[in-house]
């Protein structure tokens, strides 16, 4: 690591709780109190001495050739360091999560709008802006492809890669696509054993991640030729992966260390800011960083997928499913980024949580030049869960069942088989969360007498009293996987330090996982308190000088890198116990770490933890697999492809303006199954929180796409839920253990956005009686003024 | 980028006489943003926050003046009575922060056609002034009727400043409601301001967000007008019918020329229009009657 002085690197380096809590407590988050007061330090607040500012010209067109880029007045602007395009870069061209189809700088042509063009390094963030501004591209601008059917008609409306630079697993316009058929498939045959059958089309809409903490980070180039980079991100060892070659330097000198990160939710999962700042900074030999403006922002990472999805299901009279079919097309815009594992997720999860005899699916993702899409909470399973849950109360209507009893009728529980053909191996009580949010009681009626319009849709926008107001109820559930899937070895390693400061046992917890929020070193703390008796946990920055943690995404780091900290820290402890054994000749078996000592079951107290080490540290590393997977077939679907599943259901309550349109939700409940809450209030914390994005979905957050130009890049017009908006989210949480995970927990992040968006939107349809087949549901909808 | 701050009115003036491409500074909630996206590049600002006037308001003669610069948040609390209309116009604007900082000067001064101040403003009668100075022709009024001239223009001269907004003290219930797209913190859809002026027999209306200004919806205003003096309404008090309330929001509708934008449709715009109208009329019509038959 660089020794001079580094800005914004403190927090997580000074973070030491006192606490006594293990897990299953709730301490204090260390970043909490910092962050609350505005004294946390995110990777915008770096600043090194000497640094350079690195900024991006981005192309205004979605689809165009480049015929020129002039730099030359660019480059004259005094304090202007450097000026880079395509050409200047010494490594690898190209870059990708799985893909590396993404142009670290467009040559030749742009494929979405956004693109970055060249880079500047300035003394200044104005004069930086005003160089780029100097830079001349001329552009043949083209017909950009963005529909489906032109999508899949390349030969009439052409290619977004061409054939012989198409680097992705599909072909055409195709950038991946997922078959699946389960049981006799769907055949006419089949849908004739069906009473009943409901149909739907449903789109969703391009949601954004919309994480408060721009793009940002600082790269310093170091004497032996290589980098430091201090950097917002949601994996270190995949950024790495990424740009090292870009660079043309081995891996190794690349250092990666984590800054304060300002949310997520997939949206640092591709890098953004990184090559760009590096080759700046390689160029220059000096530190350079880039932060990205918030219009910049929404055009520096991958949103979530777009999509359109058509759904059929069949049903016995008395409500039993006897069919589903689908076929899910995903808009992945320019680059591949992650739409390969979003089609996966689709097409495995896509049919829901339920018991379907006979199953079809088909899930593409298009290249298009729409803005990539790629990982965002949820990623594939939210799309599918507007549609099947859509179906699930059609359905329900056409059988006049209740929309609950349909879905518990259905409910897989452990021992059923997924349609890929994969056994649920632990706990799925489907049936049961949606039991749960069905007896929560409901809240109370519109007092009019009462009036506060805070509490009317509207709110103090004033626009009703009360008037045209009518309440509605929905309910959903959902699935989604956590961990990476087919086939991915997503590894977790830790490292864990026991030695005596200050006459104290002291455990460090050393792992490269990104903490983005998600309060991931709150439980790691938690974790080394409870393996190793001791109170005083100090939590390493996360950097690249240990292995990987995978990502932070997923619902995976505390199932994936807490699972790595509990092995690390049993090996440490027994170590230590080793040590005593070694030492005092003990010949106990019931030996554990406790209280600060090394405590016999039948024996008691054995010896101290500081005498036992005395001068010793104990440093041991650990690595965290979970139980592999395999690839799904790729006609059939057929495959062992996730690592775990996990459950939630909603009820949602909404007052609608129904001749206005306007919507309040007045409570979302959720109930879920963490297998093990290891930190319960970060749990609900989880689960509150993905209710909250998910009714953005439902009614407000969409980026807006024209042409393939993004119409709202901003917070002005991408709007995300207020503290008017967010209703109270009741929230029950099921603890059934997960044999299979590390103190049988379930990862718990992505599930609530998965299964609430629906609940919400069926609320909205039982007051207003308005199909509502497309999300985010605008007041256009409702008032059929489109 | 000159960074020029006038202690006093006078000088502010004068600074702008001599800079009359400087950019004046208010709560800057329009400013700073508007220079966040690079829309200015202002070669200097003036900044107004040490002038005492603009943060000043008075009654006089039954007319608030209302200094440029008093935040929203203070029309809130000071002015509710004198102003209901503003104020509730006022409690839509951003959020707490934005109306500390936020003020009716600055929303004049942007002209923007989504302006919250704007409707409740034209809504408030047709002796709204606009107070302007420059340093060589003095003070001028400007009717708010003729204040908005275009999307995001006003008719100030360039070397000119807003003192103060000049608004008769409401006598009669006053109503704004505003369409957003979530309950808080948004840019109106549109809007609608409305009043009852009983001592003249008037009534205003403003639409915001629906035209390339800010416009009153002259028709509807002389539709209700005369219904109302027909009628013998303003004396008695009585119900309005639903046939009455149902034409003014067309009416209101009909004056309206809005777009299709990321924000709305121009068919929701207009349809909505009409149900803020019908809504707002009705809530100050029974305000009134009430008021009428207490002192009956
Ligand atoms: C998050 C956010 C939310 C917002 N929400 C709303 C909303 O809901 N409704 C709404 O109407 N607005 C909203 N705005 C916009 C803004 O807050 C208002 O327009 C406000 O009235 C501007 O006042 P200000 O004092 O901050 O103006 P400033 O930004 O200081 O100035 C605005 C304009 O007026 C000019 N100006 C200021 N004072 C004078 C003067 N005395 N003489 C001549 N020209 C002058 C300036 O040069 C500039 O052109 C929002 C802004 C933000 C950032």
């Amino acid at each position: 690591m660089s020794t001079r002085t580094i800005q914004g690197q403190k927090n997580l380096q000074d973070i030491r709780t006192g606490s006594p809590d293990g897990i299953g407590g709730s301490p204090l988050r260390p970043d909490g109190t910092l962050k609350v007061k505005g004294e946390f330090a995110y990777s915008s607040d770096l600043w090194h001495e000497d640094m350079l500012w690195g900024m991006a010209l981005r192309s205004p067109h979605p689809r165009a050739n480049i015929l020129s880029v002039d730099i030359s007045e660019a480059v004259k602007t005094p304090g202007v360091y450097a000026v880079l395009t395509h050409d200047d870069i010494p490594g690898a061209k190209f870059y990708g999560l799985e893909i590396q189809d993404q142009p670290a700088l467009a040559k030749d042509k742009v494929r979405y709008h956004g693109e970055a063009i060249a880079i500047v390094a300035a003394d200044h963030p104005e004069t930086a802006r005003r160089a780029v501004k100097k830079i001349k591209v001329e552009y043949e601008v083209l017909t950009p492809i963005v529909t489906e059917e032109q999508c899949l008609n390349p030969e009439v409306y052409g290619y977004v890669h061409e054939p012989h630079e198409f680097k992705s697993h599909g072909h055409g316009n195709i950038c991946h696509s997922q078959k699946l058929v389960s049981g006799l498939g769907v055949t006419d045959e089949v849908r004739a054993m069906a009473d009943v059958i409901v149909k739907g089309e449903y789109e969703v809409g391009m949601q954004d991640q919309a994480f408060l903490g721009p793009e940002s980070g600082l790269a310093v180039p170091s004497e032996d030729g290589g980098m430091d980079l201090y950097v917002a991100t949601q994996w270190l060892h995949v950024d790495r992966q990424q740009i090292a070659p870009v660079l043309g330097i081995p891996e190794e000198k690349l250092r990666l260390t984590l800054a304060g990160v300002g949310g997520a939710f997939g949206g640092r999962e591709d890098l953004s800011m990184q090559i760009h700042a590096c080759l700046l900074a390689q160029r220059t030999g000096k530190p350079v960083k880039i932060v990205y403006a918030r219009d910049e922002s929404f055009f520096g990472h991958v949103h979530r997928h777009p999509a359109k999805m058509y759904y059929e299901h069949g049903a016995t009279r008395d409500g039993k499913l006897v069919y589903a079919d689908a076929r899910i097309v995903l808009d992945g815009g320019a680059y591949a980024s992650a739409s390969p594992a979003v089609v996966g997720n689709a097409a495995s999860l896509g049919h829901g949580p339920y018991v379907i005899p006979n199953v079809r699916m088909d899930a593409i993702a298009l290249y298009s030049n729409n803005p990539s899409c790629g990982a965002m909470r949820g990623f594939g399973a939210v799309q599918a869960c507007f549609g099947y849950e859509t179906q699930m109360d059609k359905l329900a209507v056409a059988l006049d069942m209740d929309p609950v009893e349909l879905r518990q009728l259905n409910a897989m529980s452990e021992g059923d088989y997924m349609p890929t053909g994969q056994m649920i191996d632990s706990p799925a009580p489907v049936a049961e969360l949606l039991q749960r949010v069905k007896d929560m009681p409901l809240p109370p009626p519109l007092d009019l007498t009462n009036l506060d319009v805070r509490t009317l849709p509207g709110a103090l926008s004033n626009t009703t009293h009360g008037e045209g107001v009518v309440r509605g109820i929905g309910y959903s559930v959902g699935i989604k996987n956590v961990g990476f899937s087919e086939g991915f070895d997503d590894y977790s390693t830790a490292r864990v330090r026991l030695e005596v400061i200050g006459g104290e046992p002291v455990a460090m917890v050393h792992t490269a996982m990104a903490e983005v929020g998600q309060g991931g070193i709150t439980v790691h703390a938690q974790i080394a308190r409870t393996e190793l008796g001791v109170e005083q946990v100090t939590i390493h920055p996360a950097n690249t000088e240990v292995g990987s943690a995978g990502s932070t995404s997923a619902s995976r780091q505390t199932y994936m890198t807490g699972g790595a900290v509990k092995y690390a820290a049993e090996a440490v402890a027994q170590a230590l116990i080793e040590k005593g054994r070694k030492r005092y000749g003990w010949t106990h078996n019931d030996l554990s770490l406790i209280g600060g000592k090394v405590v016999s079951e039948s024996a008691g107290a054995l010896v101290s933890m500081v005498d036992l080490l005395g001068d010793d540290a104990i440093d041991l590393t650990r690595e965290h697999h979970h139980r592999p997977t395999v690839p799904f077939d790729k006609e059939t679907g057929q495959g062992f492809g996730h690592v775990q599943y996990t459950f939630c259901a909603n009820r949602a309550v909404v007052d609608v303006d129904v001749e206005l349109g306007l919507v309040k939700v007045v409570e979302l409940t959720a109930a879920q199954d963490v297998g093990k809450a290891l930190n319960p209030l970060s749990v609900v914390g989880q689960i509150q929180g993905g209710c909250t994005q998910a009714l953005g979905l439902a009614v407000m957050e969409e980026i807006i796409v024209k042409d393939g130009k993004v119409r709202n890049a901003s917070f002005t017009d991408y709007l995300i839920p207020t503290i008017l908006d967010v209703p109270p989210i009741p929230v029950d949480i099921l603890e059934l253990p997960d044999p299979n995970a590390p103190y049988g927990l379930r990862g718990v992040g992505e599930a609530p956005t998965v299964s609430a968006t629906p609940s919400i939107v069926a609320a909205i349809r039982q007051a207003t009686g308005i199909a509502l087949n497309r999300i985010p549901v605008r007041p256009e909808h409702l008032t059929g003024t489109l | 980028m000159e960074f020029l701050r006038p202690a006093t009115w006078d000088e502010a003036l004068a600074a702008k006489a001599e800079f009359p491409t400087a950019l004046p500074i208010s709560g800057g909630t329009d400013v700073m943003v508007e220079m966040n996206f690079d829309v200015h590049r202002p070669s200097a600002i003036l900044d107004l926050n040490r002038i005492t006037e603009l943060r000043q308001w008075e009654i006089t003669d039954g007319v608030v003046r209302l200094g440029a610069s008093v935040p929203y948040a203070r029309i809130i609390n000071e002015l509710s009575e004198p102003l209901p209309g503003l104020a509730l116009a006022a409690h839509t604007v951003g959020s707490p922060q934005i109306r500390n900082r936020g003020g009716v000067g600055g929303n004049l001064g942007g002209a923007s056609p989504a302006g919250d101040a704007h409707p409740a403003l034209l809504a408030a009668g047709r002796d709204v002034f606009v107070e302007v100075a420059s340093a060589a022709r003095g003070t001028r009024m400007i009717a708010i009727d003729d204040f908005y001239v275009g999307v995001k223009r006003n008719s100030m001269e360039k070397d000119e400043l807003i003192l103060r907004v000049h608004i008769p003290v409401a006598d009669g219930p006053q109503q704004f409601s505003k369409i957003g797209t979530r309950n808080a913190m948004v840019i109106a859809v549109c809007a609608f301001g409305f009043a009852l002026h009983p001592k003249n027999g008037t009534v205003g209306t403003g639409i915001g967000s629906a035209a390339p200004t800010p416009r009153r919806a002259v028709a509807a205003e002389e539709f209700l007008q005369g219904v109302l003096a027909e009628r013998g309404l303003w004396e008695s008090g009585d119900l309005l019918g639903a046939e009455v309330i149902q034409q003014f929001g067309e009416l209101v509708k009909a004056a309206a020329s809005p777009i299709d934008d990321v924000r709305g449709t121009a068919d929701y715009r207009r349809h909505s229009l009409a149900v803020m109208a019908r809504r707002t009329l009705t809530w100050t019509w029974n305000d009134y009657s009430k008021q009428i038959r207490s002192a009956a």
